[in-house]
């Protein structure tokens, strides 16, 4: 087994929990090339839908934005933005969307719009762009975050796109169409909401990283799932095609 | 027919007063900075600024002191991080403080459809749970009437006075022609009062009738028409030129501190007479550097029906 990257594990897991998925919500980055991995492995009919109205993109380059024009060519399908979120999204066509955040709480809502008061913000951050309707919409969201203590918080400074809200049954009351989220991928480990609270938990440690550690980062009494695993590192498989062909610079590295 | 075509000097003189609403749209594509710059030059103030994605043209025109207020649903630099003249005005009040409404990616696109229809309200199924309608209290909910009864988020219309829509074409009537990604350009155009369109190239009308398919915005919503080649860098138009992702990520170091900002407009803004000198001013490594391959379609037969 040869070295791997705490970006590189992420970038597997999400790929790996992408598996017979046929349609998927796309951001830039880490999730851009999580699902290009997906593809040529474990989900090879996997489409995938970008906001800027792109469906079924072929990227041909490590895209730097959501609007880059390398989604453009060779894609399935370029449509108006009304129609994205219109027919595809709320239409119900979105099988999984990956979202993350500044902040997450240990209900799996997010934060992408302020820390501190709204009115007069310590950090003004960019807001929903499509992720409130896609937290909402998409049948299921996985989350993608590095672990640290800054991020996972008791509680929100603003709740931008919605997870299990407090918990329970509190989101059926909702009545959405998404079941909402359902995994978070970090560089630490994995955690899964599968309680009847509908609390974040872990599910599986990577290789080399302590429970004491995840609890460290995370700086509050973290739920533990009955079951914890140990993830499986990355195969060469997986690692030759993130760093031969997805991600040739190391951009994501 | 009356050939609309001005100079982008003339089109915003005329079309662009002090305190109007104005839509540069375009999503990562298409964003028209050459009118953003001309609006700087010209001087004018007190803006409203609409755009989903205020992007770096946004961020600069801010800067620079021309808006008051900003209507928008995602504010950072795509794929680089922060929009931090934007970030400087709403926490700091540099230049000067900027008053914001905010929405949601689809709740701006259901704005825009609102306001192109004519309609009172778009329903849309977004908002719930989260704190956006308490922070923006013109996201509402209305009750449906019919059996269910369900309760649904609604936006107001939104109706710029101007919106500017960059193109790859359009003939000297306003008929314009896109491909690549369409954002809410042509719920933009619908719904704006007064229609300035960019284009990469002016085509004879015949060009444009020879692929009806591809027209987004007819000629008879457009006010003005002018010819800008690369008037959309350093954002990109689908086929002519590509994101100059080196300068989204420079402006990122640019747009530290207002010193910084006031003197990269000075030289690029201030400093050139208009939007050829602006390119003739870029190095040709970066022309170089944007151009892409070609990806032509396959033609198609529209027929003859004589």
């Amino acid at each position: 087994m040869s070295d791997f990257t705490p970006s590189e594990m992420m970038i597997v897991s999400a790929a790996r929990a992408l598996a017979g998925i046929r349609t998927v919500f796309v951001g830039v980055g880490l999730p851009n090339i999580a699902c290009n991995l997906a593809r040529r492995t474990v989900a090879p009919d996997l489409e995938l839908i970008y906001e800027s109205g792109v469906y079924g993109a072929r990227p041909a380059r490590l895209p730097l934005s959501i609007g880059d024009p390398t989604l453009v060519t060779g894609a399935i399908s370029v449509m108006p933005m009304a129609d994205l979120f219109g027919l595809y999204l709320q239409g119900g066509l979105v099988e999984v969307a990956l979202l993350g955040g500044a902040q997450i709480d240990r209900f799996g809502n997010l934060n992408t719009t302020v820390i501190g008061d709204y009115a007069a913000p310590k950090v003004r951050l960019p807001g929903s762009g499509g992720a409130c309707e896609i937290a909402l919409n998409a049948r299921r969201i996985f989350i993608i975050m590095r672990l640290m203590k800054r991020a996972f918080v008791d509680k929100l400074d603003f709740y931008t796109s919605p997870g299990h809200l407090d918990g329970g049954t509190s989101r059926e009351s909702l009545n959405v169409p998404g079941s909402g989220p359902q995994l978070v991928v970090t560089d630490k480990a994995l955690f899964d909401f599968d309680n009847p609270e509908r609390e974040m938990q872990i599910t599986s440690l990577h290789v080399g990283v302590t429970l004491e550690q995840v609890r460290e980062e995370v700086g509050r009494e973290v739920r533990i799932s009955e079951s914890v695993r140990e993830t499986a590192p990355p195969s060469e498989a997986e690692l030759n095609l993130v760093r031969v062909e997805l991600d040739p610079q190391g951009m994501y590295r | 027919m009356t050939d609309k075509r001005l100079s982008m000097r003339e089109a915003i003189a005329e079309y662009i007063t002090d305190g109007l609403s104005v839509a540069i749209e375009g999503f990562t594509a298409f964003i028209c900075f050459a009118a953003g710059h001309e609006i700087i030059r010209q001087g004018r103030c007190n803006l409203t600024l609409i755009r989903m994605t205020p992007d770096l043209v946004y961020d600069q025109m801010i800067a620079a002191g021309v808006a008051h207020k900003l209507v928008f649903s995602y504010l950072g630099n795509p794929g680089v991080g922060s929009l931090h003249c934007v970030r400087r005005a709403v926490e700091k009040g540099i230049p000067a403080p900027l008053e914001i409404e905010e929405y949601s990616h689809y709740g701006m696109v259901a704005r825009y459809s609102a306001g192109a229809m004519k309609l009172p309200f778009f329903p849309l199924r977004s908002y719930s749970g989260s704190d956006l309608p308490g922070a923006n209290s013109r996201i509402k909910t209305v009750q449906s009437p019919y059996e269910d009864g369900e309760t649904i988020a609604v936006v107001p219309p939104i109706n710029p006075d101007v919106a500017i829509i960059h193109a790859q074409r359009a003939d000297m009537l306003g008929n314009t022609q896109l491909w690549g990604l369409l954002g809410i350009q042509k719920e933009a155009a619908f719904a704006a009062k007064r229609v300035i369109v960019v284009a990469e190239q002016i085509v004879d009308e015949s060009v444009i009738q020879a692929d009806p398919n591809r027209t987004l915005i007819p000629g008879l919503i457009v006010d003005a028409v002018v010819h800008e080649p690369y008037g959309a860098h350093p954002s990109y138009v689908q086929g002519y030129y590509d994101r100059d992702n080196k300068f989204y990520l420079d402006w990122d170091q640019i747009s530290r501190d207002q010193a910084g900002v006031e003197a990269w407009l000075e030289e690029w803004v201030m400093g050139v007479p208009d939007r050829a000198h602006y390119v003739a001013k870029l190095e040709t490594e970066t022309l170089e550097r944007i151009k892409p391959g070609m990806a032509p379609a396959a033609p198609v037969n529209y027929g003859d029906y004589r």
